[in-house]
């Protein structure tokens, strides 16, 4: 009965693999199916009529042109930032300076977009958008070199980082980059040839969301087939085995915190490149937070981060509808999210009540716990 | 009419891709020892964990005391007396031994009890009775010790204790000994035939043994039941059998257990070691000056009882650990200080001491670990990206080769039996060219056939020029393979000879310190 497959391409190779996607499907779509019902009976409770509020809700993320267009937009940075914890995850770190990440990538990016003139656009707007990536990168750099210098852990290094970063960047708009045609703290607005364009006529989508999915692809592609991503991974899934095999640990927990950096600062970049098109400190709604919920709840996959970026987007543009219709506060959608990401955490509680057995255990349902554990290990490996 | 422990009736688990249980009969007597045999993948494990209650069955039934019973989880079966030792370690690494032993145990006990489980003064307890279960058994334990600081072997006494102490009436020891010196082993079997023994009128406890080494079987066994391919081909008793019969048994095909071996012709040497000085995790030396020479065409026995700084030994050849003092050379280059990659460049193959540990990274798939080492070079590699066809085709060649029993090369390596962990180990490290070879208890848990050919990869090795330096804490390994030997006692070589002086006895006694 132990057949062994060339290719990996035997029916019964095929048959596992969509039997494992069913499984690591499972649980997220419970969980999300939960935490509704879950917010169904706080609008119920809170007197609203939870069926004229999910209806709404859909209305407010899909109903129209203009309202798939702003699910598009809210959903872009949660693709980006999803997509840079999700590559920390994968390689054993838990980045929670994704925030700060973002804001020092979005004021790189504004500055690089007022401040250089005479560009065309196509060097201009990549130029912006880099710096930007660049920003973020060693801003996530720098936990990841004490961590690989010293055993500092990056949740603690990151923490920190994030609130230098944030008034940092508080400081800069105050100061030296404030607009100094207003009292306001924002910078100037970037110009034209640093825009990133509107994809779709006066709607406020713009190719920004086009270049996330682009990305989610990127990171796929690079986790997966190429060498700097087997590293990642190894170094991730077991640093023992990948000091064993060769793999330089230090330096590769500075890379991947860098890319994560990177990708959290282009979240920070296209939303003022593309939508806002200068900075200010309100621009961020917690993003850098909320996407440790999408990442966990697209279990630190690229596709799965666009999926659960674009969930996360929907319920946040649907939700001031719902609060119109039924006058249940917006509020109730991040309970809804809070639940999600915690169903899909401790995803012991979605096994039990729907009676879920022998699916795969654990892992990487909750990465950060399992992955921050072992990079605890890994910085000290990398200190020898 | 003799009393029934436990009895399972037909069996099956199906994993996907393979049938890994396939209507199992078996029954275990109350104050015996049964021994369960078979090759690796056979189902062994699989038939454990459903009886633990860590797995379901996907059909048959499970009697305890006769009585009809779904062991659904682990608790359950620890509260109805059923313990386990893993094959691979359950234990907290960053927990003490007296906190991994008392983890979980206290939702045995009524409330006031647990109550008192709380308190400071129960820890003291508890180390008091862990040290007389120790006493008691010879299960030498040290409970404050953390038991990340612990060698593999004294794990596993941990897990014994841990079992003990939570009043198991069956004790399920999923190869044991795979990690314990012969003279430990021997102590467990003692053990074993205590815990067996009745006391005034009630039942000793039953215990359910799995190993690979047949000596042992005919030692302490009252009853074998033999799985193949997941059925149970056979039962019988060892007065009624012999070490080859039951080899025969499990394989399906005869099997011989002597290595077939000419003498060597040893060369200029490839491994050159001097007065080299290791430190372990806690910073005591663990190699003290070991100065040696392996040499192209032979096969150098480090014998010697675990934890004499073997594996700091090997951990600093191989560029895990970095030496304080000495030098080491491969093929007449420093190599003292180099990092793992550039010592495998110069053609060393490392099968680690713990497989799963440094071996193997558990959650990727098999393809993946094939490759571990040599992922970022031609063929496997091209400009930095992955060659994904040549990973699968060398994966699949070894799969075959090695004979790695898994559903598929895309299987994640935790779902693979113990001894095929093992064999995808020893396939990476024997599929590319290699000038020396360091390998650390490389048949650990691996079956007599499996044994058999990894015996004669290591022969051939040898033949082809390649220079082996064989750690192993098996005195029969040692004996059959090595062409010298050297004996490690407290972090030092005190004797090398060459293999035909060597004698069980003389080796035991060195072992042990006595010169
Ligand atoms: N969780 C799992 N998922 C998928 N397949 C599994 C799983 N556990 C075991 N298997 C498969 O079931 C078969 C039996 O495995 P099992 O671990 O019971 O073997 P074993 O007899 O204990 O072997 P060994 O002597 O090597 O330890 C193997 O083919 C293995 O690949
Ligand atoms: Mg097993």
């Amino acid at each position: 009965m132990q057949s062994t497959s060339r290719r990996g391409k035997a029916p019964g190779a095929v048959r596992a693999s969509i039997l494992g996607l069913t499984r690591t499907l499972s649980i997220p779509a419970l969980a999300v199916l939960t935490a509704l019902l879950i917010g169904a009976l706080i609008m119920l409770l809170s007197g609203g009529n939870p069926l004229v509020g999910y209806v709404a809700l859909f209305e407010g993320a899909f109903g129209k042109a203009r309202s798939l267009s702003e699910t598009a937009v809210a959903a872009t940075p949660y693709v980006f930032a999803g997509l840079g914890i999700a590559l920390g995850f994968r390689g054993g770190l838990f980045n929670i300076g994704v925030e700060g990440q973002l804001f020092i990538g979005s004021i790189c990016a504004a500055g690089v977009g007022y401040a250089v003139h005479g560009l065309p656009w196509f060097i201009h707007m990549p130029l912006a958008l880099l710096a930007g990536c660049l920003g973020g990168a060693i801003c996530a750099g720098i936990p990841g070199f004490l961590k690989a210098k010293t055993g500092a852990h990056e949740v603690i290094t990151t923490i920190m980082i994030n609130y230098m970063a944030i008034y940092f960047t508080n400081w800069l708009v105050t100061g030296p980059m404030q607009d100094p045609g207003t009292i306001v703290p924002q910078t100037r607005r970037i110009l034209a040839t640093a825009e990133i364009p509107a994809i779709w006529g006066a709607y406020r989508v713009h190719w920004g969301t086009v270049l996330a999915i682009a990305a989610a692809a990127l990171v796929f592609w690079l986790l997966w087939r190429t060498v700097l991503g087997f590293e990642i991974r190894t170094v991730g899934a077991n640093p023992d085995a990948a000091k064993y095999a060769g793999i330089h640990v230090g330096r590769n927990i500075v890379i991947t915190m860098m890319l994560s950096g990177a990708l959290a600062g282009a979240a920070g970049a296209v939303e003022v490149l593309g939508l806002n098109h200068y900075f200010a400190p309100s621009f961020s709604i917690g993003y850098g937070f909320d996407s440790i919920a999408v990442a966990v709840l697209g279990k630190s996959h690229p596709w799965g981060v666009v999926a659960s970026a674009f969930l996360f987007g929907a319920l946040n543009n649907g939700a001031n509808l719902m609060q119109l219709r039924t006058q249940s506060p917006v509020y109730i959608i991040s309970i809804v999210q809070a639940l999600i990401l915690m169903l899909v955490s401790a995803d012991q509680i979605v096994r039990r009540l729907y009676r879920l057995k022998d699916l795969p255990k654990g892992n990487l349902a909750t990465p950060a716990v399992a992955t921050s554990e072992s990079a605890l290990g890994t910085g000290k490996e990398a200190k020898s | 009419m003799v009393a029934l422990a436990l009895q399972v009736k037909g069996i099956t688990k199906r994993y996907p891709g393979v049938i890994a249980n396939h209507e199992v009969d078996f029954d275990l007597r109350k104050g015996e020892i049964h021994v369960l045999l078979g090759e690796n993948g056979a189902g062994k494990t699989t038939l454990m964990n459903i009886i633990y209650g860590l797995s379901m069955p996907d059909e048959g039934e499970c009697y305890l005391d006769g009585e009809l019973i779904q062991i659904t989880d682990p608790n359950l079966a620890i509260s109805r007396g059923i313990g386990m030792v893993h094959q691979h370690f359950m234990l907290v690494p960053t927990l003490t031994v007296v906190e991994n032993i008392i983890l979980g145990v206290e939702s045995l006990r009524p409330r006031t009890a647990f109550l008192r489980q709380l308190s400071l003064l129960d820890l003291a307890s508890a180390t008091k009775r862990i040290e007389s279960l120790s006493k008691q058994y010879g299960l030498e334990v040290d409970p404050a010790a953390y038991v990340r600081d612990l060698p593999v072997g004294a794990q596993q006494r941990v897990e014994i204790v841990k079992a003990l102490y939570r009043e198991a009436d069956i004790l399920i020891l999923d190869e044991p000994t795979a990690v314990l010196t012969p003279q430990e082993a021997d102590d467990l079997f003692q053990v074993m035939r205590a815990l067996v023994q009745p006391r005034g009128d009630k039942h000793g406890k039953s215990i359910i043994f799995i190993t690979h080494k047949l000596k042992e079987v005919l030692a302490v066994a009252d009853r074998i039941t033999v799985l193949r391919g997941g059925r149970v081909v056979g039962s019988t008793m060892p007065s009624a059998t012999t070490e080859n019969e039951l080899a025969a048994m499990m394989v399906g095909r005869e099997v011989v257990l002597t290595v077939p071996k000419g003498p060597a012709r040893p060369q200029e040497p490839v491994l050159e070691v001097q007065d080299l000085k290791v430190l372990d995790d806690r910073h005591l030396v663990a190699v003290d000056g070991v100065s040696l020479e392996v040499r192209k065409g032979e096969i150098l026995g480090v014998a010697g009882v675990q934890g004499n700084g073997q594996r700091e030994l090997v951990e600093s050849l191989t560029g895990l650990r970095k030496p304080v003092g000495g030098h080491v050379r491969i093929l007449g280059q420093e190599t003292t200080l180099a990092s793992p990659r550039r010592i495998t460049e110069l053609g060393t193959a490392h099968i680690p001491e713990d497989r799963q540990k440094h071996g193997l990274v558990l959650s990727d798939p098999v393809k993946d670990n094939l490759v571990l080492n040599t992922y970022y070079r031609p063929p496997f590699a091209h400009r930095a990206v992955i060659a994904r066809e040549q990973v699968a085709d060398n994966a699949a060649r070894l799969v075959r080769e090695f004979d790695i029993r898994t559903p598929s090369i895309e299987t994640a390596t935790s779902n693979l039996s113990g001894g095929n962990q093992q064999k995808t180990i020893v396939a990476r490290e024997f599929s590319r060219p290699i000038q020396l070879l360091i390998a650390a208890q490389p048949t650990r848990g691996l079956d007599v056939g499996s044994i058999e050919f990894i015996h004669g990869q290591l022969v051939k090795r040898r033949d082809d020029g390649c220079a082996v330096l064989l750690v192993s804490a098996e005195l029969d390994e040692i004996m059959a393979l090595a062409d010298r030997i050297a004996v490690m006692y407290k972090g030092k070589i005190v004797s090398v000879m060459p293999a035909e002086e060597a004698t069980r006895e003389k080796l035991g006694l060195l072992m042990a310190g006595v010169s």
